[in-house]
């Protein structure tokens, strides 16, 4: 392979564009922040950078560290049942003769198509009280019978409670976990699995020792990209949670509408984001000293 | 094996070409009209909140071109146009938003020789406290915030109490409140005996105290979509203002609107023209048609809201004239308060209590 460095005027010509977007409409408005997040408000539109801490010892309040808290522990749960559900999904894409595999990863991608937003309120009219689930359910019930035994059909509460939130979370995340998932699959090399069998090991203990450490880096890196997104999501918890689901995300959305309090808001934002910096860095550091199983 | 290093270097025509559609991609950027003013008009509203046809009949009267942005909440707006005025002529806060604007130099004065319309206001409106001599806005609608609530789920009477909503198990489970901190704690100090407005941080823990206990009642703190949620039988009594029940009243005969006794919220919208607004004379012309009678007509037979031109009001059905949610009787009025801005202070004071308040 090339060194960049023999062809210089190149390589600059090719990455200036990118550099410079990344620089003007990433990078800076972050500093943008990032300073503002040390300052205070002057007058009902005007933020000073003082050098001030208060935003962030203010964040250490209990009530925010609280919410923070349940914010981990919902997309903690909704990572672990997207890795439940996307691991089989994604083993059986690639174990599916090779004509179905392009159409299954089709329909993986599809929901991707339709903004995030629209697909949180078609989950509203599946789970509320007189959505497809209780319509179903009721239809189910009468066509069995069950009203003269047990009494009339009791609509299940699936939606405005804990369990929306996080059904939401996985299904909107669902394809962030399959792909990364999928192409780790697809690179393992089929005869590790049939040495391991050929030398007596179980299904179950051929997939616990073989297929799953082989296919951890996959596992890693869909967890990385369900988890961040899950703990900044402030829509999904805004339409579904109902009375009790505030999340960190709402939090900080409203620092920035109704109180006017950028400042603060910023403190918040740049807090979830040295934790997640935090969480990356303890990764790698475990990663580092492991002896990683190159593919 | 020698490998190959290409060396860059462009012949004249190369760079010439080059630097020729680059400039051409910058035309691509947006333009600003140096000559005088051209046929525009953008206008920032709520969803649903001027008549079907007013735009249409705008550009037919005076050859103006209306774009019309929409917003959800006053937030929305506040934020949007707190770092400077992103291009737009017309904007539509509520009273406490508009004095929010003023003291922050976000508006500039209406020139009331260019809107003889003006003199069709309602007199109750034609002065405000908000707003001295009506320098910086005009009215446009004005509404209570009430309960909502399904006849038969309620037993029977009339819910005009916020106490059903903030204090009682009636419709455990299936009331819904709104979802900001201003609306449902004012009201909250209303029932306890306060003032909507209030800034005693006393009062407002007090109110805090009894919407947490409350909390295990409520489904959801539903921010505008309160009408329909009682529409589709997923609550049964909500916090929401008079005109989005109105609507969904029309559609089914078992809903009612009620204002309650303690008193409410007396909110008022307000047309405005920020300032750095690119079509300054537009703007002018467009508040004044729609303070035209028969346009405000038009536009109060669309949206269903209590419209402060008292010329569109006479021009009315008796239907909307004398609608009990719609205009309430003098005595209610007199109990119900007009929102103030409160203070940057206060503001946050009652974030927090918010904030605690979600978390419990």
């Amino acid at each position: 392979m090339e060194s960049w460095k023999d062809n210089r005027q190149v390589f600059w010509i090719l990455a200036l564009p990118g550099t410079f977007w990344l620089l003007c409409f990433f990078l800076l408005p972050l500093g943008i922040i990032w300073l503002m997040s040390f300052g205070e408000k002057t007058s009902i539109t005007d933020v000073a950078i003082t050098g001030t801490l208060a935003n962030y010892l203010r964040a250490f309040d209990p009530v925010y560290l609280q919410i923070l808290w349940k914010s981990i522990w919902i997309s903690v749960l909704a990572t672990a049942l997207c890795l439940l559900v996307a691991y089989p999904v994604a083993f059986g894409i690639c174990f599916a003769r090779p004509v179905w595999k392009p159409l299954l990863l089709l329909l993986v991608i599809l929901p991707f198509w339709i903004n995030l937003l629209i697909r949180t309120y078609a989950l509203i009219a599946v789970f509320r009280t007189n959505g497809f689930v209780n319509a179903g359910l009721a239809f189910l019930y009468d066509l069995v019978g069950l009203s003269p035994l047990i009494g009339p059909f009791q609509p299940l509460q699936l939606l405005y409670n804990d369990f929306a939130v996080i059904a939401g979370l996985v299904y909107v995340y669902m394809p962030f976990m399959v792909l990364p998932l999928y192409a780790t699959i697809e690179r393992l090399d089929r005869s590790y699995l049939e040495a391991s069998l050929d030398l007596g090991a179980s299904q179950s203990r051929t997939f616990l020792s073989v297929t799953l450490p082989l296919t951890m880096p996959g596992v890693v890196s869909g967890i990385i990209l369900v988890f961040i997104p899950c703990l900044g999501s402030f829509l999904t918890p805004d339409l579904l949670g109902g009375a009790n689901a505030v999340m960190i995300g709402n939090v900080i959305e409203r620092q920035f509408k109704a109180a006017n309090d950028w400042p603060f808001g910023a403190a918040l934002s740049f807090l979830l984001m040295y934790a997640t910096f935090f969480a990356l860095a303890v990764r790698s550091a475990l990663s580092g000293r492991k002896s990683g199983m190159e593919l | 094996m020698p490998s190959f290093h290409p060396r860059f270097r462009p012949s004249r025509r190369h760079v010439l070409g080059g630097g020729a559609s680059a400039l051409v991609g910058l035309t691509f950027l947006p333009r600003f009209a140096l000559s005088e003013e051209e046929k525009k008009l953008n206008f920032y509203n709520w969803d649903t909140y001027i008549g079907e046809t007013t735009l249409a009949d705008f550009k037919e009267a005076t050859g103006i071109d209306v774009k019309m942005d929409l917003f959800a909440d006053n937030d929305e707006l506040f934020a949007k146009l707190k770092e400077g005025n992103p291009g737009y002529d017309v904007i539509v806060p509520t009273n406490d938003y508009v004095e929010r604007m003023i003291k922050a130099g976000m508006v500039m004065p209406i020139d009331h020789a260019k809107i003889p319309n003006m003199s069709n206001i309602d007199k109750k409106f034609q002065d405000a406290a908000f707003d001295p001599g009506r320098k910086y806005s005009i009215p446009y609608m004005w509404g209570t915030l009430g309960i909502g609530y399904r006849k038969s789920k309620s037993g029977g009477g009339v819910m005009d109490s916020w106490k059903v909503l903030l204090d009682s198990d009636k419709f455990s489970g299936k009331l819904s409140l709104l979802g900001d901190a201003q609306n449902v704690i004012g009201c909250t100090l209303k029932y306890l005996g306060h003032s909507f407005n209030s800034t005693n941080p006393a009062e407002i823990k007090e109110a805090e105290e009894l919407l947490i206990k409350q909390k295990k009642n409520v489904k959801v703190f539903a921010d505008d979509n309160g009408q329909d949620l009682l529409a589709s039988g997923e609550v049964d009594a909500c916090m929401e203002w008079n005109g989005d029940i109105i609507q969904v009243m029309k559609e089914d005969k078992d809903l009612a609107y009620a204002v309650p006794t303690e008193g409410t919220l007396l909110w008022q919208d307000c047309v405005c023209i920020p300032k750095g607004a690119p079509h300054p004379e537009n703007a002018h012309l467009f508040l004044n048609f729609i303070l035209d009678a028969e346009n405000g007509k038009k536009i109060a037979d669309t949206i269903q809201y209590a419209t402060a031109n008292a010329a569109a009001r006479a021009l009315m059905d008796k239907d909307y004239q004398e609608n009990p949610a719609i205009f309430p009787p003098e005595e209610v009025i007199a109990k119900c308060e007009p929102g103030i801005y409160v203070g940057e202070e206060a503001i946050k004071i009652r974030d927090e209590a918010w904030t605690r308040i979600q978390a419990a």
